[in-house]
C-alpha cells in the first residue's frame, strides 16, 4: 500500500479516532501514517454490531411476550453470550439456563442477582427491568 | 524521565515500543514486532469467540513481549492476581515508585473506546504511566493520544472473564542487559518466523490457510451463518489492534530495518515483496466485504480461492527468506 493509498474514508464505527498504519512512501520506505479508516473495516464491523444489537432486540421482544427474564435481554446488550456470562458470573451454563427464564429468574436470591449484575457491570434493580 | 507516547498500529508491538523506549532502547514498533517474530496466521475452529472460530494474523499473545526478552537480555516481571483489590493495590505501588506498568485488559470494558469498537476481547495490551486523582493515565498505542480511564473501569477490565481471561496481568522490565539490537538476533528471529509461517501442523501458517479456505470451499452461499463466517475472518484481519494486511506491512517496515541491522541488503526485495502480499490481502477484504454488504453475492468459492493464492504466495515469500538469511 502506498502512502497516497492510505485511506481515509472516515469509518463512523472508529467514532473519529484515527488507527496508525503503514505505508510505503515516495522513496519506497514504509513509515507509519494515521488513516481516518476504510469503508471495508466499517462495513465488516457494522455487520458484527448489528447482529449483536438484532440478538438484544429479539430478546427483548422475548421479555416483553413472557418467555425470557430480562437477564437475557441484558447479557445479549451487553454482547455476551451464555458461555461467558457463565464465566462471567460463576454460575455453571445450565444454571444461568434456568435463570433466562422467568420462572427461574423470579427464584433468584438478592446475592445471586448482585452477582449477575456484577458481572453485567449495572444496578441489580436495573437488571429486574428492560430500559 | 517524562513518558513518550507513539501511536502504533497493534497494541502489543506498540506497548512494547514504548515501554522499552522509555527504558532508553531505540526499538521501533515494526522492530518490535519483528524480532520477536510475531507474523502469523492460525485458524483454531475449536476456540469460538462469540460463536465464530478464532482466527489470528499475528502470533499468542504475549509472544511479543516474551520473544523480545531474549534478544535484549532483558528480565521482566509478569504479575496476575486472585482478587482485583490486590491487582489494584499493586498497579498502584509500582506506579508510585515510578514504574510504567503494562497490562493485559478487556477492550470491551474500556470506555475510552468508541462504541462500535467494545467487543468482548481480552488480550488488548496498554501502558500505565501515572495516576491523577481517580483517573489512570494510559498510553493505549492505538490511540493517537494518551487517555485516562477511571479506576473501576480499568479494574474491571484487567479481571473480566472468559476466552484469554487477563487475571490482572501487570508486566514491566526489571533488568534489560543490552540496548542495541545484534544482527544474530535479526536473523534467528526472521528464521523463526519463516519455521512457524511453514510449519508442518494443519492449523498454523500457510497450512492454517489452506485448512479455513477449505472450510469455506464447502459453506452453502446462501446461509446467514455463510456471511457471518466471511465477514468475521475480514474483520479478525482489518479490526484495531489486528489487521491482517497491517501485519504483512509492519513485517515489510521490520525487514528494511533488518537489511541495515543484519547487513542483509537483498531483505530490502523482500520488503516489496511481501507489500504486494498485503495488497492482495486487502483485495481479499474488500471482497469480503462488497459480499457481507450485498454488492455481490456471497460467493464462499471465491474467498477460498482467494486466500489459497495468499497461502501460495507466503509459501514461497517465506521459503525464499529463508534461504536468503540462511545463505
Amino acid at each position: 500500500m502506498d502512502l497516497n493509498a492510505v485511506p481515509q474514508e472516515g469509518n463512523a464505527t472508529l467514532g473519529g479516532h484515527r488507527k496508525a498504519v503503514y505505508a510505503r512512501d515516495a522513496d519506497g520506505q514504509m513509515v507509519i501514517a494515521a488513516s481516518r479508516g476504510w469503508e471495508v473495516e466499517e462495513i465488516v464491523t457494522s455487520h458484527a454490531v448489528q447482529a449483536l444489537h438484532a440478538q438484544a432486540e429479539a430478546a427483548r421482544q422475548r421479555v416483553q411476550a413472557g418467555l425470557a427474564s430480562p437477564l437475557e435481554f441484558w447479557m445479549y446488550e451487553r454482547r455476551m453470550d451464555l458461555a461467558l456470562l457463565s464465566q462471567a458470573s460463576g454460575f455453571w451454563q445450565w444454571r444461568v439456563k434456568r435463570h433466562l427464564r422467568p420462572d427461574g429468574f423470579a427464584k433468584l436470591s438478592t446475592q445471586q442477582l448482585e452477582r449477575y449484575a456484577q458481572a453485567l457491570g449495572m444496578a441489580p434493580a436495573a437488571l429486574q427491568r428492560l430500559p | 524521565m517524562s513518558f513518550q507516547h507513539r501511536h502504533a498500529a497493534h497494541c502489543e508491538s506498540g506497548v512494547m515500543s514504548n515501554l522499552l523506549r522509555h527504558h532508553g532502547v531505540q526499538m521501533s514498533e515494526s522492530l518490535a514486532f519483528g524480532l520477536s517474530a510475531a507474523l502469523a496466521f492460525a485458524y483454531l475452529p475449536f476456540i469460538k469467540v462469540s460463536g465464530q472460530p478464532l482466527i489470528a494474523y499475528r502470533s499468542l499473545p504475549r509472544s511479543i513481549i516474551k520473544g523480545l526478552l531474549a534478544p535484549l537480555a532483558a528480565r521482566f516481571r509478569f504479575e496476575t492476581f486472585r482478587s482485583p483489590l490486590a491487582g489494584e493495590q499493586r498497579l498502584d505501588a509500582l506506579l508510585a515508585s515510578g514504574q510504567v506498568v503494562g497490562l493485559q485488559t478487556s477492550v470491551y470494558w474500556l470506555p475510552y473506546f468508541p462504541p462500535d469498537m467494545r467487543f468482548h476481547f481480552n488480550a488488548h495490551n496498554l501502558l500505565v504511566y501515572g495516576k491523577e486523582g481517580d483517573d489512570y493515565l494510559i498510553s493505549d498505542p492505538v490511540f493517537e493520544e494518551p487517555v485516562r480511564c477511571a479506576s473501576a473501569d480499568l479494574l474491571r477490565a484487567r479481571f473480566a472473564k472468559g476466552v484469554l481471561a487477563p487475571k490482572g496481568l501487570l508486566y514491566y522490565p526489571q533488568s534489560i542487559g543490552r540496548k542495541d539490537v545484534t544482527p544474530a538476533a535479526v536473523r534467528a528471529a526472521i528464521r523463526k518466523n519463516c519455521r512457524m509461517m511453514l510449519a508442518p501442523v494443519p492449523i498454523a501458517g500457510v497450512r492454517g490457510m489452506r485448512l479455513l479456505a477449505n472450510k469455506l470451499q464447502r459453506l452453502p452461499p446462501n446461509d446467514a451463518n455463510s456471511a457471518a463466517l466471511i465477514g468475521h475472518i475480514v474483520r479478525m484481519q482489518e479490526e484495531i489492534g489486528t489487521g491482517g494486511a497491517g501485519f504483512r506491512f509492519i513485517y515489510a517496515a521490520f525487514l528494511q530495518e533488518a537489511a541495515e541491522l543484519a547487513q542483509l541488503p537483498s531483505l530490502s526485495g523482500f520488503a516489496e515483496r511481501l507489500t504486494t502480499i498485503g495488497d492482495g490481502w486487502r483485495g481479499l477484504a474488500l471482497k469480503a466485504a462488497r459480499m457481507v454488504k450485498g454488492r455481490e453475492s456471497v460467493d464462499p468459492p471465491a474467498i477460498a480461492a482467494k486466500l489459497r493464492e495468499q497461502a501460495a504466495n507466503e509459501e514461497a515469500f517465506f521459503r525464499d527468506l529463508k534461504l536468503a538469511v540462511d545463505g
